[in-house]
């Protein structure tokens, strides 16, 4: 008997997977439909941009700062560590931030700080009828909610990682040249030896994906979200979750994809 | 006798094990005004939702001046909701937005108005239901009994021919309620709309209706006019108009 519940299970499970992915196919597809409705949403877009991408940009940047100060460290200290010489320092930095951690970095900060209140706002909205109150009036909330939202992450975030990448590689230079004993020359010269234009562009696909999949994937929770307050949570929750997940999974397809060995 | 205008057609639903509605079948005659009662959890609003595909129903039809709304799409089902005004039991006011702009929104997305021409019928709107000097608060500044006035000026902005009022009183103190019920029957007889009003409260039920249907265990209990329902012997119908907790209903 344990058996067959544990079966049973499974089997509910792989459904539920199944009908997700099938309901976020549905939604992209009418992402891609709504797209025609940009010039008529302009507003609200505008509006987006800013609430989506120009409000994340402080929180991008503390970020950024860090994680390029860490990086510089680390790299000093395993370069102490095999006898590596520092000037390749500014190398080490550049690279790793404009291949990964900029674009991923940047996306999982992103999932959690809009991701979660795109699907926290429109779970709220799902919950009160305001989603209902939209499609009585003859209004689709796919064209009125979704498509500007979606499209403010898609764009906003390749856009952040620019940001992202160029702050963090400052951080990097700050720490070298106060922690590690490196010159600016040296850094930025090793930046320059070894910076190629397909890395950045590289990141930015990425960074442009993982945007989609965090307005997609957050939409498509807030649409589904049933059950008052506690329903707003579980779906803000797992929004994050899958989104950050999906991320990283993807960053390793991509990866695999781009660069190849 | 009226013509029918919306019909309902062995409409059920059922959510996860629940059986909801279970073959409904309702024939709505233009012009009247007919109050569906019953339990909370009867299903009562679930089938006021389906009546302009705010749901899809498992089994059954819904034909609307003869049309089956389920083969509607895009355009065609944007315009026929279009003839539907419907006032939310929150109210369901966008909470972003202005009284104004929620008032105008119906009229703003549609883009057959100027702006001048939505902002006369917002502020005529707004008169109707006495709420023209909040045009510029945001929902969060209004009581319950603002906001369902609000609600209901949103919901005849663009002169739906159907009005669907889901629970419009609960929640609110009786002399609001009655505010509310008065601003009905005005709207339902100066705009000449037909409407179909969920609710659970006796009161506004017979103020409001010329016609009262009873959801009970996913059917129709009981069907005919506010004169009948009184003088109706069966004990269920009997004991939800009593409002007593002893007799034949069991609630879960």
């Amino acid at each position: 008997m344990a058996e067959v519940q544990g079966l049973v299970r499974v089997g509910r499970r792989g459904i539920s997977v199944v009908s997700w992915i099938g309901g976020i196919s549905i939604l992209s597809s009418r992402f891609l439909y709504h797209l025609k409705d940009i010039p008529r949403s302009a507003r609200v877009i505008f509006e987006q941009f800013n609430s989506i991408g120009v409000k994340s940009l402080p929180l991008i940047i503390v970020i950024a700062v860090f994680v390029g100060a860490v990086s510089a460290w680390q790299a000093a200290y395993q370069f102490k560590f095999i006898g590596a010489p520092l000037r390749y320092l500014g190398q080490a930095v550049g690279k790793a931030v404009i291949m990964e951690l900029g674009p991923v970095l940047s996306a999982l900060v992103f999932a959690g700080r809009v991701g979660a209140g795109i699907t926290a706002e429109l779970g709220t909205m799902k919950v009160t009828e305001q989603i209902d109150a939209l499609d009585s009036m003859g209004i689709s909330p796919n064209r009125y909610l979704m498509m500007p939202r979606v499209l403010a992450c898609m764009l906003m975030v390749p856009l952040l990682v620019v940001f992202a990448d160029f702050v963090a590689i400052m951080g990097g230079l700050v720490v070298s040249v106060v922690g590690v004993d490196v010159s600016t020359e040296t850094y930025l010269n090793g930046l320059k030896s070894s910076f190629q234009l397909g890395d950045l562009v590289n990141g930015l696909i990425k960074a442009w994906v993982f945007g989609l999949i965090i307005g997609l994937v957050a939409c498509f929770e807030g649409f589904r979200t049933q059950g008052g307050a506690e329903g707003v949570g579980t779906a803000t929750t797992q929004s994050v979750v899958i989104s950050m997940v999906l991320v990283l999974v993807f960053d390793f397809i991509f990866t695999v994809l781009l660069f190849r060995i | 006798m009226a013509e029918s205008f919306i019909q309902l057609e062995r409409l059920s639903k059922s959510f996860k094990q629940k059986q909801v509605l279970d073959g409904i079948s309702l024939d709505i005659r233009r012009g009247e005004s007919i109050c569906i009662i019953g339990l909370s959890g009867s299903g009562k609003s679930v089938m006021l939702k389906h009546l302009m595909r705010l749901m899809d129903p498992d089994e059954g039809r819904i034909l609307v001046d003869g049309q089956d709304i389920a083969e509607l799409e895009g355009e065609d089902l944007v315009a026929m909701r279009r003839r539907f005004g419907m006032l939310f039991q929150g109210a369901a006011l966008l909470d972003s937005m202005t009284v104004a702009d929620n008032v105008g929104l119906g009229l703003t997305e549609s883009r057959k108005y100027t702006d001048e021409q939505i902002e006369e019928i917002v502020i005529s709107k707004l008169e109707m239901v006495g709420m023209v000097d909040s045009a510029e608060k945001l929902p969060s500044e209004l009581s319950g009994g603002m906001r369902k006035r609000v609600g209901l000026a949103r919901a005849i902005a663009t002169d739906p021919e159907v009005m669907l009022y889901d629970e419009p009183t609960s929640g609110l103190d009786p002399v609001t309620s009655d505010v509310i019920d008065d601003l009905i029957v005005e709207l339902n007889q100066k705009l000449h709309v037909t409407s179909v009003t969920v609710t659970h409260d006796m009161r506004s039920a017979f103020k409001i209706a010329d016609r009262i249907v009873m959801l009970y265990g996913g059917h129709i209990e009981f069907d005919g006019s506010p004169e009948q329902i009184r003088n109706n012997t069966n004990p269920v119908v009997q004991q939800f108009i009593a409002g007593s907790a002893r007799g034949p209903i069991r609630v879960a």
